[in-house]
């Protein structure tokens, strides 16, 4: 877990830039602005799907092996996902550790955010191989680890794929609120457009995440599209 | 000579409910024995028995004298071929792969591979150069049900089982597939347990016939004498074959 923290503060270069003014100087650097707080963003929606993925995955795995931890992993995830994501955010900041005002507790609220539809799809996409194949597979001879990597996550794979997409998308749009503890992003001229009714600001913002959105969700589609074949 | 697979009184149960009562059965070498009765009699539970997908709760199944408790579980089911009606393809597999998955499993390399799987195509009567390179879904059931065989046959196993193999097709493939289940036996020898509820089959299949009836042997017989056998239960099943059709 240290580790972990150490090597996100080592992207400190990237990340942890000092926030742009808070002061509008003019159209000139607004579209050097936009440029690195959408770095900023993507940075921040990589690293928490990264993270999300590496625990909901095997999260999702595990429960189809543990019927009876079912209800808890899923009610924690569910429970996680009812909370106002502007609450849960402001929630992590008191908490040791993971909180404080900054980038690691936004990645912590959207990582949070984000595990719901992974541990569902992981959990729905491998109960859902046909249990002939299933049957077969164990007649023939495969151990449970080849039966997990050769036939259940391969047949698995779009529906994993689908829920990925899904928090992708998702964790794209949340992020904007990350700029309210600090977490830097497009976020930081939504609310600075907020708090100046400036509606060009609030643009700046909301069109680069759209935008992201979209293409997240396109490229993320085509993948899902050709793992079948 | 030695059972290959055999029954020492293997009971199974589950809570209060015997599914399967004391069984006691061989089966020889190179011989077909067939599993036969209603639903529900308990013949697909003797079945999973042999391969450890289930184990007595009482007495024994031996595979080459050996207790099946007795043998590590990946290597027993590795001996065994198994078929089941459902097929149970990897969809994700071409038909070359489907049939090669126990011999990658063994780490054969591939073109010891590619050789065995292209012999196993011919031998079911698959073209290799027309299916090879197919998914399952580009197959229709007679075919699928040929590659389950094939797929089966892969390792070489001492011992096949087949659960009602060819009872989700059409009568006409039936008959053709059953044709090659006998031409594969005369070329190639093999034991086999084969379950099914049709009576017609197992009589065409058997070297002898296991009937049995609410979990327990009824009778054992060769189809000969299975023809005039006089328990209750065999009788139910002869008239199933004198019932003549007399259409409309």
């Amino acid at each position: 877990m240290k580790a972990m923290w150490g090597s996100l503060s080592g992207c400190g270069g990237l990340l942890g830039r000092p926030a742009p003014a808070i002061l509008w100087t003019g159209p000139s650097t607004l579209p050097a602005e936009i440029a690195q707080l959408t770095l900023d963003h993507l940075t921040l929606v990589l690293v928490s799907m990264a993270i999300a993925i590496a625990v909901a995955v095997p999260a999702g795995i595990l429960i189809t092996r543990r019927a009876a931890w079912r209800p808890w992993v899923l009610g924690f995830a569910n429970v996680m996902q009812t909370i106002p994501s502007l609450a849960l955010f402001g929630f992590l900041i008191p908490v040791p550790l993971i909180g404080g005002i900054g980038k690691r507790t936004a990645i912590v609220a959207l990582v949070l955010y984000a595990l719901l539809p992974i541990l569902r799809n992981t959990l729905v996409g491998i109960l859902g191989v046909d249990a002939a194949v299933r049957e077969s597979a164990v007649a023939m001879g495969m151990t449970g680890s080849q039966l997990l990597w050769r036939v259940e996550i391969p047949l698995a794979a779009r529906t994993i794929l689908a829920g990925i997409r899904v928090a992708t998308v998702t964790t794209i749009g949340t992020a904007t609120i990350a700029a309210a503890i600090g977490g830097g992003g497009l976020g930081v001229f939504i609310f600075r457009g907020i708090a100046s009714v400036d509606t060009a600001q609030i643009l700046a913002g909301a069109v680069p995440a759209a935008c992201i959105a979209l293409a997240a969700d396109a490229a993320l589609g085509l993948l899902e599209r050709r793992w079948r074949n | 000579m030695s059972a290959v697979v055999e029954f020492r009184a293997a009971s199974y149960r589950i809570g209060a409910r015997e599914i399967l009562k004391s069984l006691t059965l061989s089966v020889e070498p190179g011989e077909t024995l067939v599993l036969l009765g209603r639903s529900g009699s308990g013949k697909t539970t003797a079945l999973k028995m042999v391969n450890g997908l289930l184990f007595p709760s009482a007495g024994d199944v031996l595979v080459d004298g050996r207790p099946t408790a007795a043998w590590d579980p990946v290597r027993l089911k590795r001996r065994i071929g198994y078929v089941i009606q459902e097929i149970g393809l990897f969809p994700h597999y071409t038909v070359a792969e489907n049939v090669g998955v126990v011999p990658r499993l063994e780490n054969w390399d591939a073109p010891r591979i590619r050789a065995r799987v292209e012999t196993l195509l011919r031998q079911v009567g698959l073209d290799p150069e027309q299916f090879a390179a197919r998914y399952p879904a580009q197959l229709s059931g007679g075919q699928r049900q040929r590659v389950g065989v094939a797929r089966a046959l892969a390792a070489d196993p001492s011992v096949l089982l087949f659960d009602e193999p060819f009872g989700a097709v059409d009568p006409v493939t039936r008959l053709d597939l059953q044709k090659q289940f006998l031409d594969l036996r005369r070329d190639l020898g093999k034991t086999a347990i084969f379950v099914t509820h049709d009576v017609r089959e197992a009589l065409m299949l058997a070297t002898r016939i296991a009937l049995l009836r609410d979990g327990a042997l009824e009778l054992l017989a060769t189809p000969r004498q299975f023809l005039d056998a006089t328990d209750p239960e065999a009788r139910a099943f002869q008239a199933c074959l004198d019932w003549k059709v007399d259409p409309q």
